[in-house]
């Protein structure tokens, strides 16, 4: 039994702007449901006990000192900008506000 | 019956006070703060305000590939305090995540926030309204995330989205450091809501300043808050639906959104409808809210934990070290101030009212006495603010100014109404009061000679006043001390004044 849909699979390629064809999804619905169901797995056997990992190396506070460094020049900024104006990005008419 | 009028937007609204009779209210409040470190949150750039854009920017800020942030740790400080300031605890532990959506003035298509792990939770914060009454409210947590960059709508008449065609984008603020500070649903205001709403965001503004943690300017946008309200039938209600809305960036404007959001969600329910659970944004000229985005599915973030950063695992020695070396809060402050100064409660709430202690702090510092400083600054000068329409600090007159003014008063070298004269001159920027004293020639007569001359004058001239008073009927002197002042253009002190014209009489 799948536990991952074609529709909740194209849901979250729609958050992520991933245009999918419907073969796609077939696929995809498919192979993520193994991965879904391989980290199950794992979690089947981490106990309680065992906390969440999110990095691989076991450190904690590596902080950077507060002191400037020099920014990028702008036109080094920009050079990769499909379009710019007056030293900014420029981007197609926003439609919702946030 | 409740009174209802429609707003000019084709709204219905009911009257406020007639709305939280029907309705108990419930405010969460969302407050970001710019942290004012010299770098930004993730990476050294620099931190700068009103620069050209794009002047300030890194790979890190861009997003660009292979970048790689690393945590400002005196970003991790500033939070830190933030957290203990409210009586929140600290985490032994927590993470980055990030919080993904695509919007042009987030580089990376995410930003680094804290989700399920935030730095500081469970505080508090007591909250002094107008009249002192002091109001707890609930602070659920505060975390550390990052600023976005700046978009300028272009083509549109107002600068806002609607009619832009499109839009610029400068990244010198996307990464700056902020803290977020969200309270538990604050219950029991009642229809104080908005007092209270107002009040907590200053209450936080004056502590971020103390502190030292940020500039804290709200006309700057440092501070922003997002005012979250539900209407519920009474306090024993379940919670109603609420509406967030964003960016309400005064304190003033933070009260007349809370009234204006009770007023059309109350109109909504009295009618039997239901609120719609979505964003809403604040139109500072008008005074109203309108919808934005509805809450929807397009609001999954997909949050998980950011795979760049390690962890934030502040010692306790640390957290300690902080706690121990916060500065005396805004609420303590004022407690120990009205206590040196003599204040009753009613005289010190009409100095914190109208954001004078520093100013009287000062005058005192400068030799004033605490009552001279607070009867000039909450006098003359606050009568001076207000018909001028500014700020009593925007006033061109500096504490020291005001001391050296009420030390010429307490040497007898002016009176009251001399002193008056002096200050109108020195507002006028005509110099010190000293210089405005001495270029006006306001000194207090005390040269007997001229002060007798005068009084004789004045005898002489009321012969019939002058008799009654030669038997016995002192009643009437104070015509002749009246014609002394006008002789001496109010330049003499009335009490001496007095004693010469006595002294005068009994002689004859």
């Amino acid at each position: 039994m799948s536990t991952i849909s074609r529709d909740e699979v194209a849901r979250v390629a729609g958050l992520a702007r991933i245009d999918l064809t419907p073969a796609e999804l077939d696929r995809l619905a498919g192979e993520l449901d193994v991965i879904v169901q391989s980290v199950a797995r794992v979690s089947e056997v981490a106990t309680p006990d065992v906390p969440p990992t999110s990095h691989p190396l076991p450190m904690t506070n590596v902080f950077r000192a507060d002191v400037p460094e020099p920014s990028l020049p702008v036109a080094d900024i920009l050079a990769g900008a499909p379009a710019a104006e007056s030293g900014r990005f420029l981007v197609p008419q926003i439609l919702e506000e946030d | 019956m409740t009174a209802h009028t429609t707003h000019a937007t084709g709204v219905e609204l009911v009257d406020y006070d007639d709305a939280v009779v029907r309705f108990d209210p419930v405010i969460g409040i969302e407050v970001h703060v710019e942290l004012g470190t010299r770098t930004k949150m993730f990476d050294s750039a620099e931190q700068v305000f009103g620069a050209e854009p794009n002047t300030a920017v890194t790979p890190v800020s861009l997003g660009l590939p292979g970048a790689l942030p690393v945590v400002n740790g005196t970003a991790v400080e500033y939070a830190l305090r933030i957290g203990l300031a409210l009586n929140c605890q600290i985490a032994e532990t927590c993470r980055f995540a990030r919080k993904n959506y695509f919007y042009p003035d987030v580089p990376k298509n995410f930003q680094t926030s804290q989700y399920d792990e935030p730095i500081a939770f469970e505080g508090h914060l007591d909250v002094e309204l107008q009249d002192g009454t002091i109001f707890r409210v609930e602070i659920e947590r505060a975390h550390l995330e990052e600023d976005a960059g700046k978009n300028t709508h272009v083509g549109g008449v107002t600068g806002r989205i609607h009619g832009a065609e499109y839009s610029l984008v400068d990244y010198n603020r996307a990464g700056i450091p902020l803290v977020e500070i969200v309270t538990k649903p604050i219950t029991g205001a009642g229809a104080r809501a908005p007092e209270v709403a107002s009040a907590y965001v200053r209450s936080l503004r004056d502590i971020f300043r103390t502190l030292g943690v940020s500039q804290a300017r709200m006309e700057r946008g440092n501070v922003r808050a997002d005012v979250n309200l539900s209407l519920r039938p009474t306090p024993e209600s379940p919670l109603g639906t609420r509406t967030e809305t964003k960016n309400v960036n005064s304190f003033r404007s933070v009260e007349r959104a809370v009234r204006y959001e009770v007023s059309r969600q109350a109109a909504i329910l009295a009618s039997g409808g239901t609120v719609v659970q979505e964003t809403r944004h604040w139109h500072e000229d008008t005074g109203i809210t309108t919808p934005g985005r509805v809450k929807s599915d397009a609001e999954d973030y997909r949050y998980f934990p950011e795979p760049d950063l390690v962890p934030i695992a502040p010692s306790r020695e640390w957290v300690e070290a902080i706690r121990a070396s916060l500065p005396e809060m805004p609420a303590a402050r004022r407690a120990r101030l009205q206590q040196d100064w003599d204040y009753s409660d009613l005289e010190m709430r009409d100095v914190v009212n109208a954001g004078a202690i520093e100013l009287v702090e000062a005058t005192i510092a400068a030799g004033s006495t605490p009552a001279a400083a607070r009867k000039w600054w909450m006098g003359e000068l606050a009568r001076t603010a207000k018909t001028t329409d500014v700020e009593l600090e925007q006033l061109p007159i500096t504490p020291a100014q005001v001391g050296e003014l009420q030390a010429l008063v307490d040497a007898g070298r002016i009176n009251d109404k001399l002193a008056r004269q002096v200050l109108e001159g020195v507002l006028a920027g005509q110099g010190s009061p000293e210089e405005v004293l001495v270029a006006r020639g306001l000194e207090v007569v005390s040269d007997d000679g001229v002060l007798l001359a005068a009084v004789d004058e004045a005898l002489a001239a009321q012969p019939d006043v002058a008799a009654k008073v030669r038997g016995g009927n002192l009643g009437p002197v104070g015509a002749i001390i009246g014609a002394v002042m006008k002789a001496t253009r109010g330049q003499a002190d009335a009490a001496r004044v007095r004693e010469l014209v006595l002294e005068r009489i009994t002689q004859s």
